[in-house]
């Protein structure tokens, strides 16, 4: 432990210069504020030997303190390190007893003024994180088809255009109001809060970019300005921000209803895409047709079926069912004059076959032969002629004049 | 859909969509009388013209708010 019971014991009396600066450095070594203490200055007498150890002093403008970096440290020393440079030392105070010195072994520098500032960043984000501001909560949907979008943005950057350009492409239907603010600077806080409130007083914007490209730690500051963070927080209107680039997070960031990485993201998480746009109206239009043609259907398909039944308790059906009677009557009737023809023509085939058998001339050939008188009167009987008659025998190819000699009656059996 | 037509031509592709997506929605559920499913027909075929003319021919608008309509006295208290 200290020494101080050794001074205690003794009375004062003269100390070697070993003991005295043992004893400095155990008071300042064992001081838990001078353990672990950050200290800015401007650097100077930077000297790097091939030690690999760094030794330099921090000074402002009333003091100057000696600082060390050993080579186990030095490998997380920005290699940019140099005279004039404003920078924050975070390391522990010892003394060097050689030269009864105290000076202090750093461990970490960073440029003057981060440090201070993400101490801040840290202590507003808790501040405000308590108080509810970031609530996930509180978050607002993003509406998938804005109308207007607000945009608070300085005019004159390229963040801007870039944002303008990827509206267009994406979702022309979409009209922007640009509130311009600074981005940038001790203005830009102040502006930024007015343009969003501005924004705010319509009653026509569907969400509000707050978009900044990207710049310097201190440059994208505002946006962790606390008027800057709550303007946003209490924004009725959605709110996506996108600054800077896609490692910077800002308090903004917290406090809005989307973080998107850049200015362009911005504009792409506000937006559809007009290309998915077109194929969901495609898909529309698919459903319509497809729908309006099956109800087509339906009705058809009731229409027929009633038709039918009409059809079968209506007159028209009766005449149709007579008709078809009519029909059938008709061939009955055609089948039954074919067969009458038929047979007609059959009997006076035969009839002819008869008639042909009675001519005479036929019987004639056979040899059969007709006998007259002198008066044409055929001879049928003996009894009409007498012996000593002239009869005329008929043949089939002439004609004889005979005598009769006699004539004698067939024998009855 | 008993509120008043407006011709399409008036209307924004957020309402026509809306509108479109509203009338398909009615021929796929309950059908409507038939008389009622064409006119709803034609309406959505003139919907989805509209939609797709406003696509097609969209420019994006751009608007600058004023100094004047940027400060708000009424509320602009803490400056």
């Amino acid at each position: 432990m200290l020494q101080a019971d050794l001074f205690a014991a003794h009375p004062p009396s003269a100390l070697t210069v070993t003991d005295l600066t043992r004893y400095i450095r155990e008071v300042l070594e064992e001081d838990p504020v001078l353990m672990n203490v950050r200290v800015t200055g401007e650097v100077s007498n930077l000297s790097r030997p091939r030690s690999g150890h760094i030794y330099f002093t921090l000074k402002d403008a009333g003091a100057a303190l000696r600082c060390v970096i050993w080579r186990s440290n030095a490998a997380r020393i920005p290699h940019d390190l140099q005279d004039g440079m404003a920078m924050e030392a975070h390391g522990s105070i010892g003394v060097y007893e050689v030269s009864g010195q105290y000076q202090l072994y750093v461990r970490s520098v960073q440029p003057a003024g981060e440090g201070r500032l993400y101490q801040e960043f840290l202590r507003l984000k808790a501040k405000l994180e308590a108080e509810g501001l970031f609530d996930p909560q509180l978050k607002q949907p993003i509406p998938e088809q804005p109308h207007k979008i607000g945009v608070v943005t300085s005019t004159n950057a390229a963040a801007l255009q870039d944002m303008l350009n990827t509206l267009q492409n994406r979702y022309p239907l979409v009209e922007v109001v640009l509130a311009p603010a600074s981005v940038q600077g001790a203005a830009a806080p102040p502006e930024i809060v007015r343009a969003i409130r501005a924004l705010n007083r319509r009653d026509d914007i569907d969400v509000i970019l707050v978009a900044r490209g990207g710049g310097s730690l201190e440059d994208l500051w505002c946006f962790n300005d606390e008027r800057v963070v709550r303007a946003i927080a209490a924004s009725a209107i959605p709110v996506i921000t996108g600054v800077g680039h896609e490692t910077d997070f800002t308090l903004s960031d917290f406090a809005a209803d989307l973080r998107a990485p850049t200015p362009t993201a911005a504009a792409v998480e506000a937006t559809p895409d007009v290309r998915d746009l077109y194929e969901i109206l495609q898909g529309s239009l698919y459903r319509l047709q497809y729908t309006f043609q099956s109800i087509l259907e339906t009705h058809t398909d009731r229409l027929q079926t009633v038709y039918n039944r009409l059809e079968r308790v209506s007159p028209i059906y009766q005449i149709h069912s007579d008709q078809q009677r009519l029909d059938e009557l008709e061939q009955r009737s055609t089948r039954a004059l074919r067969h009458i023809l038929n047979l007609q023509r059959t009997q006076s085939q035969s009839l002819s076959q008869r008639l042909g058998a009675l001519n005479p001339q036929a019987v004639l050939q056979r040899g059969y032969a007709i006998v007259s008188l002198d008066d044409g009167s055929l001879v049928r009987s003996i009894q009409q002629v007498q012996a000593g008659d002239t009869v005329h025998i008929q043949l089939s190819d002439g004609k004889i004049d005979a005598r009769t000699l006699e004539n004698k009656r067939n024998v009855q059996v | 859909m008993t509120e008043k037509i407006k011709p399409v031509e008036q209307l924004s592709y957020e309402k026509a969509f809306a509108e479109l997506e509203d009338i398909v929605n009615q021929l796929e559920g309950e059908q409507p009388p038939l008389e009622e499913s064409l006119k709803l027909y034609e309406r959505g075929q003139a919907l989805t013209r509209r939609c797709a003319d406003l696509l097609e021919n969209a420019e994006l608008k751009l608007q600058q708010l004023a100094d004047r309509e940027l400060d708000d006295a009424d509320t602009d208290q803490d400056g």
